[in-house]
C-alpha cells in the first residue's frame, strides 16, 4: 500500500465512509475546564474527532493516559463531566445525539447504547444484588415484570459463561472474583439488547488467564448477538483478536486508523509503530533493550502547536509544526486514514524506530 | 549495623517452607503461601509470576514484615522473620521495595526532594548536606530532571511518579529490590522505559531482584530466572530460556498460551479451563488438578513433589507428558 499523495486526494475527503454507519462522529471537540484552568478554553480532551462504527462491526480504539478515549465514550452517552463543553456531532442511525433532551438520551443509554465501564469493583454498587443491578434495566427499558426480569438476567449471565447463573444472582458484588464481575458488567451492558457496546479498557487489571476468558466471553457474544462493539484500550495485544478496525488515538486525535490486519502488520503512523515495537513478545529474540517510545504521555495543557506526537516522533521535520489532518489513503481495504506529514519513502517510515 | 557479610557463594537471601495464612472475616482460613522455599544469589533477579491469589505479592509482604509468615527466611545470613529493633531497622535498609501503583505509594504532601531523602533521614544516613547531594544523584540517575524537585506527586505522570518510587527504595543503597507489579500500571510506551532503566540500575548497583508481575514478555526481559505459582505453591521453577522454550508445567503452559499475541491473524489467546479457586488450608494432591487438561487419577491423590525435569525443577506427575504435548 502507499499514501496518497497531496494531489490525488479530492479536496474535503477526511475520512472514508463506511457503509450505513450505526454510529457517526463528526469533529467531535470536548474540552475540559474551561473555566478553570486557562481562560482561553481549558484543556481539549478530545478534538476534531471522526469515526463511524457499522452494524456488527467491532472497533477498537487505542490510546494511552491523556488520549482522551475515555472521554470520547462519555460524550458518547452525553455523560462528559459538568463543566466540559462538547461540540461537533454523534448520530445515531442519523440521529443527532448531542443536545438532544435528556428524556430521549436517558431512553436511548442502556437500550440502545450500552457501556462495560473500566473498574468493575467500582462500576458495580455494592449495597445491592446482582439481581436487582441485572434486572433494573430489562424492567426499566423492556417494561418486564420482576419474575421475566430476573429470568432474563440468569439468560444472560449464561451468555456471559457465569457458571450457577441462578445462584449468583443471589450475591453481591464482593462475592465474586475480578473477571466475574466483569462479566456480570457485560450482562447488564447486554441485557436490554443494545445495539452499540463501548466497552471502557474491559480486559485492563486483569490476570492474562481471566483476561482471555473475558476476550472469549466478548468474541461469544458478539457471534451470538451480533452487537456492535467499540472497544477502548491502551493494549493492543488484547485487541489484536477482537476487532476488525482499529483506531489510534493520540492527545484527544485520531492519528491512524486501518482494518486490524493492515494495522498490525504495517502500521503507518510512528505513534502506533512505535506502541507495536514496545510490546515484550514471548515468540522473538530476546532484545538487549526494550524498544520504547522516549518521552512522556502528552501534556494536554502544554501541546506543541502542530502534531502532537512530534516532540517523541523519530520522523519530525518542519512541517511537522503544523497540525496534520487525518488523510484518507489509497488502500485495497478502503478503510485507511493517516495524520502524518511525514511523505519519505515507505522503507524510511517502516525502519524510523530502527 | 546487623548484617554480617556474606560467605562468597552463599545465596543473598535464602527462604525456606514460608507460610502466610490469613483469616477471612466469616473466619475460614486461607493458606496464601503454603511452604515456599527459594534462594536468590546477589545481582540475581527472579521472578514471580501466577494469576491472583496465588501468593505472589504474600511472599514480597512477608519478606518485608508486613503480615506475619511462619517458615524461615535469612537475608545475607540474618533472620528475616524474627528480627526486630534495631537489627530489624537495619535489615530493612538492605530490602526495599517498589509497589504497582506509583502515585499511591507517595506521600502526597511531600514534594519529590523530600520524597528521596525522607528514607535517608528515617534511616539517619548522612549529614543533611549530604542527603541532598545523594537524593539529587539518585534522581539524575534514574532519569528525573531538577525540573522535578519541587514538584508533588499528583504533578508527575505514572511514569515520573515510578522513577521517584524507584529513587527512593534505591537511595539507601538495599542489596534486594522487590518489585511489586512495578510496570504493570503505565503506560505501553513508558512500560519499556522503566523495565530498561529497572535493568540497567541492578547490573549497575548489583541488585538482587524479586520481581512480582502477571506480565510474562516483561518478565521475560527482566529476570534471570522465574518461579511460577499456584495457589501458594511453586509449581515450577526455570532459568528464563528453558521456562519460554519448554515449560513443563502444565499451569505454565497455559499461562503462556493465554498471553495475547499482537497480531490478528493468530488465533486469540486460550482461556484455562475454570476460574482460580480461593487457597485452601489442606489440599489434598495437586491443587491445580481441577483446571489441569493432563490430570490422572494419581493427581487426585499425592500431591506431586517438585523434580528434576530437563532445565526446570517441576511439581507435576506428568511434567513428561506436557513437554511432549503439542505447544498449540
Amino acid at each position: 500500500m502507499r499514501c496518497a499523495t497531496r494531489s490525488s486526494r479530492a479536496p474535503g475527503t477526511r475520512v472514508i465512509s463506511v457503509p450505513q454507519p450505526l454510529l457517526r462522529v463528526r469533529g467531535l471537540d470536548v474540552t475540559l475546564g474551561a473555566t478553570a484552568r486557562t481562560a482561553a478554553g481549558g484543556v481539549r480532551a478530545v478534538d476534531g474527532l471522526d469515526l463511524e462504527l457499522a452494524e456488527r462491526e467491532c472497533l477498537g480504539v487505542v490510546g494511552e493516559s491523556g488520549s482522551g478515549k475515555t472521554q470520547l465514550l462519555l460524550a458518547l452517552l452525553g455523560l462528559s463531566p459538568p463543566g466540559a463543553r462538547v461540540a461537533g456531532s454523534v448520530s445515531y442511525r442519523g440521529e443527532e445525539l448531542l443536545g438532544a433532551p435528556r428524556a430521549r438520551l436517558q431512553a436511548l443509554r442502556g437500550r440502545r447504547i450500552a457501556i462495560v465501564f473500566q473498574e468493575a469493583q467500582s462500576a458495580l454498587n455494592p449495597y445491592l444484588s446482582i439481581a436487582t443491578q441485572l434486572t433494573e434495566g430489562p424492567r426499566r427499558h423492556l417494561g418486564l415484570g420482576r419474575r421475566a426480569a430476573r429470568t432474563r438476567a440468569a439468560e444472560l449471565l449464561a451468555l456471559v459463561q457465569v457458571d450457577e447463573p441462578l445462584a449468583r444472582l443471589r450475591q453481591y458484588p464482593h462475592e465474586l472474583s475480578g473477571g466475574m464481575r466483569q462479566r456480570v458488567l457485560l450482562a447488564m451492558a447486554l441485557c436490554c439488547d443494545p445495539e452499540i457496546l463501548l466497552l471502557d479498557e474491559p480486559t485492563t487489571a486483569l490476570d492474562v488467564s481471566v483476561q482471555a476468558q473475558v476476550l472469549a466471553v466478548l468474541r461469544e457474544v458478539r457471534a451470538r448477538t451480533g452487537v456492535a462493539m467499540l472497544f477502548v484500550t491502551h493494549d493492543l495485544g488484547a485487541l489484536a483478536s477482537s476487532a476488525d478496525r482499529v483506531a489510534v488515538m493520540y492527545a484527544g486525535r485520531l492519528v491512524e486508523q486501518a482494518s486490524a490486519p493492515e494495522l498490525y502488520a504495517t502500521p503507518l503512523h510512528p505513534y502506533t509503530a512505535g506502541l507495536l515495537r514496545s510490546l515484550p513478545l514471548l515468540d522473538r529474540p530476546l532484545p538487549e533493550r526494550l524498544p520504547s517510545i522516549p518521552g512522556q504521555p502528552p501534556d494536554l495543557a502544554a501541546l506543541p502547536p502542530g502534531c502532537a506526537f512530534a516532540p517523541r516522533c523519530p520522523l519530525r521535520h518542519e512541517r511537522c509544526a503544523t497540525r496534520p489532518a487525518l488523510l484518507a489513503l489509497e488502500d485495497r481495504a478502503g478503510a485507511r486514514a493517516l495524520a502524518c506529514h511525514y511523505d519519505g519513502p515507505a522503507a524510511a517510515r517502516a525502519g524510523a524506530w530502527a | 549495623m546487623g548484617v554480617s557479610a556474606v560467605a562468597p557463594g552463599a545465596p543473598l537471601l535464602e527462604v525456606r517452607d514460608l507460610e502466610v495464612r490469613y483469616r477471612a472475616r466469616s473466619g475460614a482460613e486461607r493458606r496464601a503461601v503454603a511452604g515456599v522455599s527459594f534462594e536468590l544469589a546477589a545481582g540475581e533477579s527472579l521472578g514471580l509470576v501466577g494469576e491472583s491469589g496465588s501468593g505472589k505479592s504474600s511472599i514480597a509482604r512477608a519478606l518485608l514484615r508486613l503480615v506475619h509468615a511462619s517458615g524461615a527466611a535469612r537475608l545475607a545470613g540474618s533472620d528475616l522473620l524474627r528480627a526486630e529493633g534495631a537489627g530489624l531497622r537495619a535489615l530493612r535498609a538492605q530490602l526495599q521495595i517498589v509497589f504497582q501503583d506509583p502515585q499511591g505509594a507517595l506521600d502526597p504532601r511531600m514534594n519529590v526532594l523530600q520524597l528521596v531523602t525522607e528514607p535517608l533521614l528515617e534511616h539517619r544516613r548522612a549529614p543533611r548536606r549530604e542527603r541532598r547531594d545523594r537524593a539529587l544523584r539518585m534522581l539524575e540517575r534514574v532519569g528525573l530532571g531538577a525540573e522535578l524537585l519541587a514538584r508533588f506527586p499528583h504533578e508527575l505522570s505514572g511514569g515520573q511518579a515510578q522513577r521517584v518510587g524507584l529513587a527512593r527504595a534505591l537511595v539507601l543503597e538495599p542489596r534486594l529490590l522487590v518489585c511489586d507489579e512495578p510496570v504493570a500500571a503505565l503506560d505501553v510506551s513508558i512500560k519499556a522505559q522503566v523495565a530498561n532503566l529497572l535493568r540497567d540500575l541492578q547490573r549497575e548497583l548489583g541488585l538482587a531482584l524479586l520481581f512480582i508481575a502477571h506480565d510474562l514478555g516483561t518478565v521475560r526481559y527482566l529476570c534471570d530466572r522465574i518461579m511460577v505459582l499456584y495457589l501458594g505453591r511453586v509449581v515450577e521453577t526455570a532459568p528464563r530460556d528453558a521456562l519460554y522454550a519448554a515449560p513443563r508445567h502444565p499451569y505454565t503452559r497455559a499461562l503462556l498460551a493465554a498471553c495475547p499475541v499482537p497480531d490478528p491473524l493468530r488465533p486469540p489467546p486460550e482461556p484455562l479451563r475454570m476460574a482460580t479457586p480461593l487457597p485452601q488450608v489442606t489440599t489434598v494432591g495437586c491443587a491445580f488438578r481441577p483446571r489441569c487438561p493432563l490430570a490422572i487419577e494419581r493427581c487426585a491423590h499425592e500431591a506431586p513433589a517438585p523434580r528434576v525435569v530437563g532445565a526446570s525443577i517441576v511439581a507435576c506427575h506428568r511434567a513428561a507428558h506436557a513437554a511432549q504435548a503439542p505447544k498449540d
